[in-house]
């Protein structure tokens, strides 16, 4: 009897978090949804959607946003992968030292190392834009996704690696066959700490092309703060909101796949 | 032994040869600022001379009065924020684990909010609920809007401390004479002190990082932390100079901290 009671009256220590969760994270969404659904007096409208899908300038921002992301993505990808690889690996012999100094921008303000890249940029004389972008969202993103990727093969299982060449596989096929698909958990936590920022991100983007370039993040803040069109930014952060729904989505099914 | 196992000395040394690369090509901003933090000039790539004048400016000088101001709200706010989503989170941690597993699993789903949302999101919709009930903005509003984003990681360091414990832990220390409150402070904490530590270190890290989140609950009222400090200053054109001193002695105390840590794990290692 004591201890039933107890358990239960064990459970009530999270209360205070969920009524905290419940005003500060479900009821902030909520607002998202009640002022993309509102004109500036209080009534419902669409107009805040039909403004996104008919103004050719905020829908090309999203897919534009889209794209640059995905190279970002890419770029990053291609790049942190064979360094992730190499200090996960322990017959590469890297240092932890050498692990560590790549780690060690990421808790770094990310102002403040998108600025040294700005002020390199204008030492060398090169125009800021696209590629500047580019460089720079890479430049900031790189060590996220060196990190899960890294974290994953340092704590794979080497017995099974030995085992497949034991067996008689060689480099490239314990790679493509073992190694890869093993490491695919920190890929994708890779793409999911690298991909949905680089949308999101305003004061980088600003930064880096001073204001030339405006990817998804830019427009929702710049909405926002104008003041003006609140309901409109609270619009495109909606849209912004399912889709990251659905990725997650996607993420869920892709993790099922893997259990099977 | 097995010749075809060992690995030819060429990857090996391109391997290294690539992170270097690598490396040299992330740290030339770096470097970069922290060399010019040694000269006076405003404009960077324009070498003056060798002078510390930046580093006396940022303690004492007119020009770092606001940065102070803004180092201290950062600092203020992190620990502030801290303390406080390491208390709920653990408080948190604690019921959820005795929580039937439906109810829990849910309160889990709603934690992952704000760890999936980008920064942005959060922001707005903290910024939208703040205007919707007239809660002015300011310091208690970012402080609250950074334990939204701190408390979840504290959640999740303390968890795997509790499923660690041994179900019967606190019932042992009871039936051994302990009463509640002693059970609770010398049997339960110290269980999960180092979910807490690393809980509590996380929020500080993310509290200072924290940038998009700050901006849309700051208010209008002039209150700044160092990141929102350096968007205006950047905004304006031109940083600070006396950003590239700070800037040097934040990279030198990561440096430090990263060869301490990584020297007493190697020695906890040997032992």
């Amino acid at each position: 009897m004591f201890h039933f009671n107890d358990i239960h009256t064990r459970s009530r220590w999270a209360w205070p978090y969920i009524i905290f969760l419940f005003c500060f994270v479900v009821m902030p969404l909520v607002m998202i949804v009640i002022y993309a659904f509102e004109d500036n007096t209080g009534a419902f409208t669409l107009n805040n959607f039909v403004r996104f899908f008919t103004r050719s300038e905020a829908i090309n921002t999203f897919f534009y946003s889209l794209g640059i992301a995905f190279y970002t993505t890419l770029v990053c990808f291609l790049l942190g992968f064979p360094a992730a690889y190499f200090m996960g690996m322990e017959e590469y012999k890297v240092s932890t030292v050498l692990a560590m100094l790549f780690i060690l921008p990421m808790s770094f303000n990310s102002l403040l190392r998108t600025i040294a890249t700005v002020e390199v940029f204008s030492l060398a004389n090169i125009p800021l834009g696209e590629g500047t972008l580019m460089f720079g969202m890479v430049y900031n993103f790189l060590p996220f996704m060196i990190y899960p990727i890294y974290n994953t093969i340092q704590k794979m299982d080497k017995s099974v690696i030995e085992a497949a060449r034991d067996l008689g596989a060689n480099r490239k096929e314990v790679f493509i066959k073992i190694i890869f698909p093993l490491s695919m958990p920190g890929v994708y936590s890779g793409i999911a700490m690298v991909f949905m920022p680089t949308v999101s991100t305003f004061a980088i983007t600003e930064l880096l092309t001073r204001n030339k370039i405006k990817l998804f993040g830019s427009i929702i803040q710049e909405n926002i703060q104008s003041g003006v069109l609140l309901n409109y930014g609270a619009a495109l952060s909606f849209i912004m909101l399912v889709f990251i729904l659905l990725t997650n989505l996607f993420n869920k099914t892709e993790g099922v796949n893997d259990e099977k | 032994m097995m010749k075809n196992n060992e690995l030819s000395i060429y990857r090996r040394i391109g391997a290294k040869l690539y992170l270097t690369v690598l490396l040299l090509a992330l740290y030339v901003p770096i470097a970069v600022i922290i060399i010019f933090s040694f000269t006076q000039t405003k404009v960077l790539g324009n070498w003056t001379g060798f002078s510390l004048g930046l580093y006396t400016n940022l303690f004492i000088g007119e020009a770092g009065h606001s940065l102070n101001m803004a180092i201290f709200n950062t600092v203020f706010i992190a620990l502030v924020a801290a303390f406080l989503s390491t208390l709920l989170g653990t408080m948190a941690a604690f019921g959820i684990f005795y929580t039937r597993s439906r109810i829990r699993n849910k309160v889990l789903m709603v934690n992952q909010i704000p760890i999936i949302n980008p920064d942005i999101i959060t922001g707005v919709s903290l910024f939208l609920l703040f205007v919707a009930l007239g809660i002015s903005r300011g310091m208690v509003a970012v402080i609250i809007a950074h334990i939204v984003f701190c408390t979840p990681y504290v959640v999740l360091c303390v968890m795997p401390r509790l499923e660690k414990m041994p179900a019967n832990l606190y019932e042992a220390a009871i039936d051994l004479g302990a009463t509640p409150s002693q059970t609770f402070y010398k049997v339960i904490i110290p269980e999960l002190l180092p979910g807490m530590v690393s809980g509590f270190v996380l929020s500080l890290a993310l509290s200072i990082d924290d940038f998009a989140v700050t901006l849309f609950t700051k208010g209008s009222d002039g209150l700044n932390t160092l990141s929102t400090y350096i968007y205006a200053d950047a905004r304006k054109g031109g940083l600070t100079p006396e950003l590239r001193p700070l800037f040097t002695i934040i990279f030198v105390v990561l440096l430090i901290l990263l060869v301490v840590i990584n020297f007493r794990s190697k020695k906890h290692e040997e032992d």
